[in-house]
């Protein structure tokens, strides 16, 4: 009976090393940090400054030309949507508890390394080399969702009610972009009617567009003007989640808005070292290793037994 | 590895039971399931939502389905790399319930895409391919199907070869002559396979990072899904043979069994250990509280149970026992999974998730078709062993 004792160590014993030989020795060693692109574009959202108008959501379904959303009433007639959702790719919501009162807008945060796009079989989300906007080609998406899994703040969304359903989330209107961009006051800036809807329609440019190292500056700049009117004077997507495109300031808690902290860690990290770590950092050593392994035992086993039945 | 000693025949017998007629019929309400699916889509059948895009028919379909079709893979390691011979009998039938759990499985995952027709292009497409660990499954679990049926193929040969044409008797000779050859190679590939996609199962759920529950979360979790599977490939094996036994009066192996119970029981008792260990080295047992503290504790008790049972070398010994064990292996290995996939995501408050009654039937329907295939390939294939148990021992 010990050897069946023997056994399971050994089964263990196989596992164990088929693992740890790969796994064990990769993933402690951390993934290069990705940069954004130099022209990467962005956005600026500055809680102080909306007024919760939502022009920045209707002018958004009008650019993508996405369906109403009913709201919860029985008569239809208001479109309300309450969330991101596969008609909304923009949002504003008011955050609303004891003192602290705080619109909120909610879109794609166009992540420096997306979970999404770590996620993709096929690179249907792909992050674009210039703009580094997450971008989404439906004709490389098997409809996995696994994109909405992986996703940190829950961004993609899915027609479920389509029988040919599409991933929906903001693009920052990229499909408007017909013309090179100009400097203009600071900021890169594309023709009127092709930068981001949301951003060309906000009375109060609480929400603004331009490259990233642009808005980070101009963020700086308002935090250095006015010190103690945000939060933790902190840029929220500096290097939240190994940094993100889109940038907040907020005179809340980020937690609170919808922005939990969730540590300067790229969101694929942990995934992508495990997996590369046995796959592609020795591309395919590993599994190819193991097959000869497997293969030099099956085989020496298989003489043994010949034999064995010889000598009978 | 003798394996010409070794007899497998046809159970025989009539095929449409009432048993085996529910099957098929709840297989049918599944099937029905299926087509309002393809033509209305996932919102109209389910309750997948937004928040929770995925749910039963991904962690248990495909996730757990794929584990029980982990007996292949768990008894091959024990014949074909630990050399123990003796556990041969259980490989072929173990060979079907692995084609049949990752058939399904794959049927489950082209049923749950939202753009099923887009599938041929994830294996065509290689200038396309990434580093996700879904798609290193995808590749891995198709590839694993084909070879499976290329496994179980002598069944169909040895089929043949007792056909009354000697066209197919010619084909079957030299099917079975290149399996003896290539039998190795195929094998090896067998067993690689598995090791590379049940280990990134659990990869797939490092990705959400922050949205999956700190007592998932572990940069282990590839290792916990392979040495779960393996588990759960045990208890599988432990099931089948006494439900042919049963079904189809076919002798036990009792002995064997409990041996392999015996495997069974250290290989648990090591991932009970490895998973307490992993969480409290991490700190995160302050985090068992709650109702997934509950899901955490029952995922450990049930096969802590089983562990209890299988110490005893009498209990080891007894049918009945062993089949209570297998059990709680499955049912605590499934938990693990299901915790891992479902219970551990949290995508926020504003969102809630349980199966809709036509995800439970689709569900339930696969796992009947699986039964159904079972029973109809035993019939009229030479899966199972040796002969009939004599009457005086049947139960």
């Amino acid at each position: 009976m010990a050897v069946d004792r023997r056994t399971a160590l050994k089964v263990l014993a196989g596992v164990g090393a088929a693992a740890s030989a790969a796994a064990v020795a990769t993933p402690v060693e951390a993934r290069e940090r990705k940069v954004a692109p130099p022209r990467a574009m962005g956005m600026l959202y500055d809680t102080t400054r909306c007024i919760g108008c939502k022009t920045c959501v209707v002018a958004c379904k009008r650019a993508n030309e996405r369906a109403t959303e009913p709201g919860p009433f029985a008569d239809k007639i208001y479109d309300a949507p309450l969330d991101l959702d596969a008609n909304t790719k923009n949002v504003i919501k008011l955050y609303k508890e004891g003192n602290y009162e705080s619109f909120v807008k909610a879109q794609c945060m166009h992540c420096i390394d997306p979970a999404c796009a770590a996620a993709c079989m096929l690179h249907s989300l792909h992050k674009n080399e210039t703009t580094g906007v997450v971008e989404y080609d439906s004709t490389l998406c098997v409809g996995c969702r696994y994109c909405q899994v992986a996703c940190p703040f829950g961004v993609p969304k899915f027609e479920f009610a389509n029988s040919a359903p599409r991933i929906v989330k903001c693009e920052l209107c990229r499909h408007r972009v017909k013309d090179a961009a100009t400097v203009v006051n600071g900021f890169t800036r594309y023709p009127k009617g092709q930068g981001p809807a949301c951003c060309e329609v906000c009375p109060r440019e609480a929400v603004i567009y331009g490259t990233r190292d642009e808005l980070l500056a101009e963020a700086k700049r308002r935090i250095a003007a006015d010190p103690g009117r945000y939060y933790q004077d902190h840029i929220y997507g500096e290097t939240e989640v190994g940094g993100t495109q889109v940038l907040y300031l907020s005179h809340v808690p980020f937690a609170k808005i919808g922005l939990p902290d969730y540590g300067t860690k790229a969101g694929p990290d942990t995934a992508l070292s495990v997996q590369d770590g046995i796959y592609y950092k020795l591309p395919f050593v590993a599994p190819v290793a193991l097959y000869a392994a497997l293969a030099v035992v099956g085989f020496r086993n298989r003489r043994a037994a010949g034999q064995e039945e010889g000598e009978r | 590895m003798s394996e010409h000693a070794l007899v497998h025949r046809p159970v025989g017998g009539k095929l449409l039971t009432p048993g085996f007629v529910a099957l098929v019929a709840l297989g049918i309400a599944g099937g029905l399931v299926m087509l309002y699916r393809f033509v209305f889509g996932l919102g109209a059948v389910s309750n997948l939502n937004n928040g929770y895009p995925w749910g039963i028919w991904i962690a248990i379909d495909v996730v757990i389905g794929t584990a029980l079709g982990c007996g292949g893979y768990a008894v091959g390691i024990l014949v074909y790399i630990l050399n123990r011979g003796k556990y041969h009998p259980l490989v072929r039938p173990a060979i079907l319930t692995s084609l049949l759990g990752y058939g399904f499985a794959g049927l489950g995952v082209v049923i749950d895409l939202g753009r099923f027709w887009e599938i041929w292009k994830v294996p065509v497409y290689f200038w396309h391919w990434s580093h996700s660990p879904q798609l290193e499954v995808a590749l891995c679990v198709m590839t694993y199907v084909a070879v499976l049926a290329v496994e179980l193929s002598p069944a169909l040969l040895e089929k043949m070869q007792t056909s009354a044409s000697s066209g197919y008797r010619r084909v079957a000779d030299v099917g079975l002559r290149f399996m003896d050859r290539a039998l190795v190679w195929i094998v090896a590939l067998g067993l690689l396979l598995p090791t590379m996609h049940q280990s990134s199962l659990g990869t797939m759920m490092l990705l959400p990072g922050p949205r999956v529950h700190p007592l998932w979360f572990t940069p282990w979790l590839p290792f916990l899904f392979l040495v779960n599977c393996i588990v759960i490939g045990y208890a599988i094996v432990v099931i089948e043979a006494t439900f042919s036994s049963l079904a189809f009066h076919r002798e036990r192996h009792t002995a064997m069994i409990g041996s392999l119970s015996k495997v069974a029981l250290w290989v648990t008792l090591f991932w009970i250990a490895f998973r307490l260990i992993d969480v409290a080295i991490r700190g995160t047992l302050p985090f068992v509280t709650g109702a997934r503290g509950v899901a955490f504790v029952l995922e450990l008790l049930l096969p802590a149970t089983a562990v209890g049972i299988l110490l005893s070398e009498r209990r080891r010994a007894n049918p009945a026992w062993q089949i209570r064990a297998a059990i709680l292996l499955l049912g605590g290995g499934a938990l693990f999974r299901i915790d891992s996939y479902l219970v551990s995501y949290m995508p926020g408050a504003n969102f809630s998730y349980f199966p809709s009654v036509s995800e439970i039937v689709l569900t339930l329907g696969m796992i009947a078709l699986e039964l159904a295939f079972y029973i109809a390939a035993v019939r009229f294939f030479p899966i199972l062993s040796g002969a009939p148990a004599p009457a005086s021992t049947r139960s």
